[in-house]
């Protein structure tokens, strides 16, 4: 009996047929794959549907003006005595400052915590560390909203006395009149502690990627842990810092019940950069503020306004993909 | 064959010079500073505070002059800032969690627990009625949104990792993108387009879709991690075994990357677990307990601690503290109960 020789047709035929359930399979797995694209998609497309009466009736005008009034509930088109008036620009505003003060205070933190666990602790307290921040991380942000209302708000506003009392001179702790209790300031410290365990997770993971060789070679040439850690470990893990610091943003700027207990809204002024004072402005605490009450005309307003949140959180997302694939390439090129 | 070599990390070992060469910068200023408060006429936190900077900025000063070597004082600094940072955060959160405890045990009641509110009204006393309704409608709540997102989760991170098609950059960015979107736009956009548009009415379902779009990327991410971190040896070696892509995946990958999957799975429960303000716009909330997420509306932890937050009577925040308590105890526990079953998982094989 001779043994069938396999040609090279039927090796190519065995290599590529694929069979019914890989195909199936991987049908699946596209489907789930688009997923997040069609959620995203849908979104967008009924943020923008619902809000179309406002956005026609105001224009650019609605990212742009410094106004929260809902009158009679129609707009001035419609013939309205007392007409609706809806501008978005001190929320939309006070939502990037508070969300930039969070990051200033968390950041750093965050990276000096990732490296202590990774590099520093000894082996048990570093487990311990993490643990805590893993931990932290799962604290629901209402309760962050309820401690920072009761407890954060009485001893931040004896700080805040104390820093505007010294150091009024620098503009971004003087105050127009004397109210600290709900202030971005306030805010940005709930949000500072909400982001730090996101930040220190992922640069933690990061760091922890490390190469080994890298850190051997670097102490076997003499480096101190500093030099070893800004030479190796840092360059390696700086996409990554970037990533978790641009996810702690977005989450940041769309944190709505932390922030909506510790931050009193301006609805038609902007606060631009006097942190200290109770007048701020925030896109997501606006909707939870106004949807209970909101007429039919406000609600497609309330929903541009989540579509302007939308929009500035995929920005923010944008911008932080791109900085991660610029440095991720980078690396790869000098690892060769 | 190769001996087994112990891997060599010379920086774990602490000597214990090294450690209070670390945490004297630190301390020393808490240490005068409480002195100088202690003895002499300054007192208050602000005393505290103002000698505690002037402390510090000596020691910082004065430490280098005292180090011989530069690269000793670059190490050294490095040293300080880990410390501060560690001491900062580690306050910060011991603090939260003994003053989110602290009132809440002491209105804890038993009874809070196994009673609804279907009889309380404003500032009725902490012996009557309860929050078993909110508890029940979370678990609920929040189990339907796993079970819808976690399929997809896992589905969209074994596209990047198995398939590796044209895709890939796109589902990345797509999923990157998900991640950023605030919880208020996911209650926003069911409530547009299944609320406003009459499709389904306030239920714990709608709640559940909305939490199910926040959860959905954190699991995607955390799962392609994971899955990414499985061998390709071990892949190769099922397909050299004849197996499909289809047995590949689900008998070898899948399998071998269930440990991170449950963390996965954790930790976009633990992202939802606390999120009120879709649950605002979408499951409404409700004074009875009501398990059928298909029909009425539906309480939730978060978002009794909300309404009781804005009552704003002292016995209505005190349920608000209890509420917080349960919330903090439930989500811890997953935690533990998640590390726990990894580890475990992990030592048997």
């Amino acid at each position: 009996m001779n043994p069938r020789v396999l040609t090279q047709a039927d090796q190519i035929a065995i290599v590529t047929r694929r069979r019914l359930s890989d195909k199936v399979f991987r049908a699946i797995l596209i489907f789930g794959g688009t997923t997040s694209f069609f959620v995203l998609l849908a979104i967008f497309l009924y943020l923008v549907q619902r809000s179309a009466p406002v956005l026609r009736e105001f224009g650019l005008g609605f990212a742009t003006n410094s106004i929260w009034y809902s009158g009679d509930g129609f707009p001035a088109s419609q013939g309205s005595s007392d007409p609706a008036n809806f501008g978005l620009f001190p929320m939309a505003y006070g939502t990037l400052l508070v969300a930039l003060i969070a990051m200033v205070i968390a950041v750093p933190i965050s990276v000096m915590l990732a490296l202590g666990i990774s590099y520093y602790m000894p082996k048990r307290v570093s487990a311990a560390v993490t643990f805590i921040v893993d931990l932290a991380a799962s604290i629901p942000s209402v309760v962050f909203g309820l401690w920072g209302l009761f407890i954060l708000v009485p001893h931040a506003r004896y700080w805040a006395q104390l820093l505007n009392r010294y150091l009024d001179w620098i503009p971004i702790f003087d105050v127009t009149f004397p109210s600290f209790d709900q202030s971005p300031f306030v805010a940005g410290l709930v949000l500072a502690l909400m982001i730090t365990p996101i930040v220190t997770s992922i640069s933690r993971e990061i760091f922890s990627q490390t190469p080994l060789e890298l850190i051997q070679g670097a102490y076997a040439l003499g480096a101190t842990r500093a030099a070893m850690i800004r030479n190796i470990v840092l360059p390696f893990g700086r996409g990554g810092v970037v990533g978790g610091a641009m996810l702690g943003l977005g989450r940041a700027m769309g944190e709505t019940v932390a922030v909506f207990f510790v931050l009193q809204l301006f609805y038609d002024q902007t606060n631009w950069f006097r942190i200290l004072e109770s007048q701020g402005g925030n896109v997501a605490s606006l909707i939870v503020a106004r949807y209970g009450e909101a007429t039919e005309f406000e609600l497609a307003g309330l929903f541009g306004a989540g579509l302007v949140l939308f929009i500035l959180t995929l920005g923010a997302n944008l911008v932080a993909s791109s900085i991660i694939s610029r440095t991720t390439k980078k690396k790869r090129v000098s690892k060769k | 064959m190769i001996d087994k070599v112990e891997i060599q990390k010379p920086w774990r070992e602490q000597s214990p010079k090294r450690v209070a060469t670390a945490i004297s910068p630190a301390l020393i200023p808490i240490l005068v500073a409480s002195i100088l408060v202690k003895t002499t006429g300054l007192d208050g936190k602000l005393g505290f505070v103002f000698s505690w900077v002037l402390a510090s900025t000596v020691t910082i000063v004065i430490w280098p002059v005292v180090i011989k070597k530069r690269a000793s004082r670059g190490d050294l600094f490095m040293q300080t800032s880990v410390v501060f940072a560690g001491g900062i955060f580690l306050g910060a959160v011991a603090w939260l969690f003994q003053s989110v405890l602290a009132p809440g045990l002491r209105a804890f009641r038993f009874s809070l627990l196994v009673k609804d509110a279907a009889t309380v009204g404003v500032d009725t006393p902490l012996d009557q009625g309860g929050l078993l309704h909110a508890i029940l409608g979370s678990l609920v709540i929040v189990g339907l949104a796993t079970l819808i997102s976690v399929p997809f989760g896992i589905l969209a991170a074994l596209y990047i990792t198995e398939v590796r098609g044209r895709l890939v950059p796109f589902t990345r960015f797509f999923i990157q993108a998900m991640s950023g979107v605030p919880s208020i736009v996911a209650g926003l956009f069911i409530y547009a387009a299944l609320i406003v548009s009459k499709v389904l009415p306030f239920t714990g379902l709608t709640g559940s879709l909305a939490l199910a779009i926040l959860m959905l990327p954190t699991v995607a991410r955390t799962a392609e991690e994971v899955i990414r971190l499985v061998p390709d040896e071990l892949r190769y070696a099922a397909l050299a075994l004849g197996g499909t892509q289809m047995r590949t995946v689900l008998q070898v990958v899948l399998p071998s990357a269930r440990t991170g999957l449950i963390t996965a799975t954790i930790l976009g429960i633990a992202r939802v677990a606390g999120e009120t303000a879709p649950l605002l716009l979408t499951a409404f909330g409700s004074n009875t307990t009501n398990l059928n997420p298909f029909s009425g509306t539906m309480a939730t932890l978060p978002w009794y601690i909300f309404t009781q937050m804005t009552l704003g009577t002292e016995n209505d925040v005190a349920r608000a503290w209890v509420a917080a308590l349960v919330l903090m105890v439930i989500v811890a526990m997953f935690f533990v109960l998640a590390r726990t079953l990894g580890k475990s998982k992990m030592a048997r094989r």
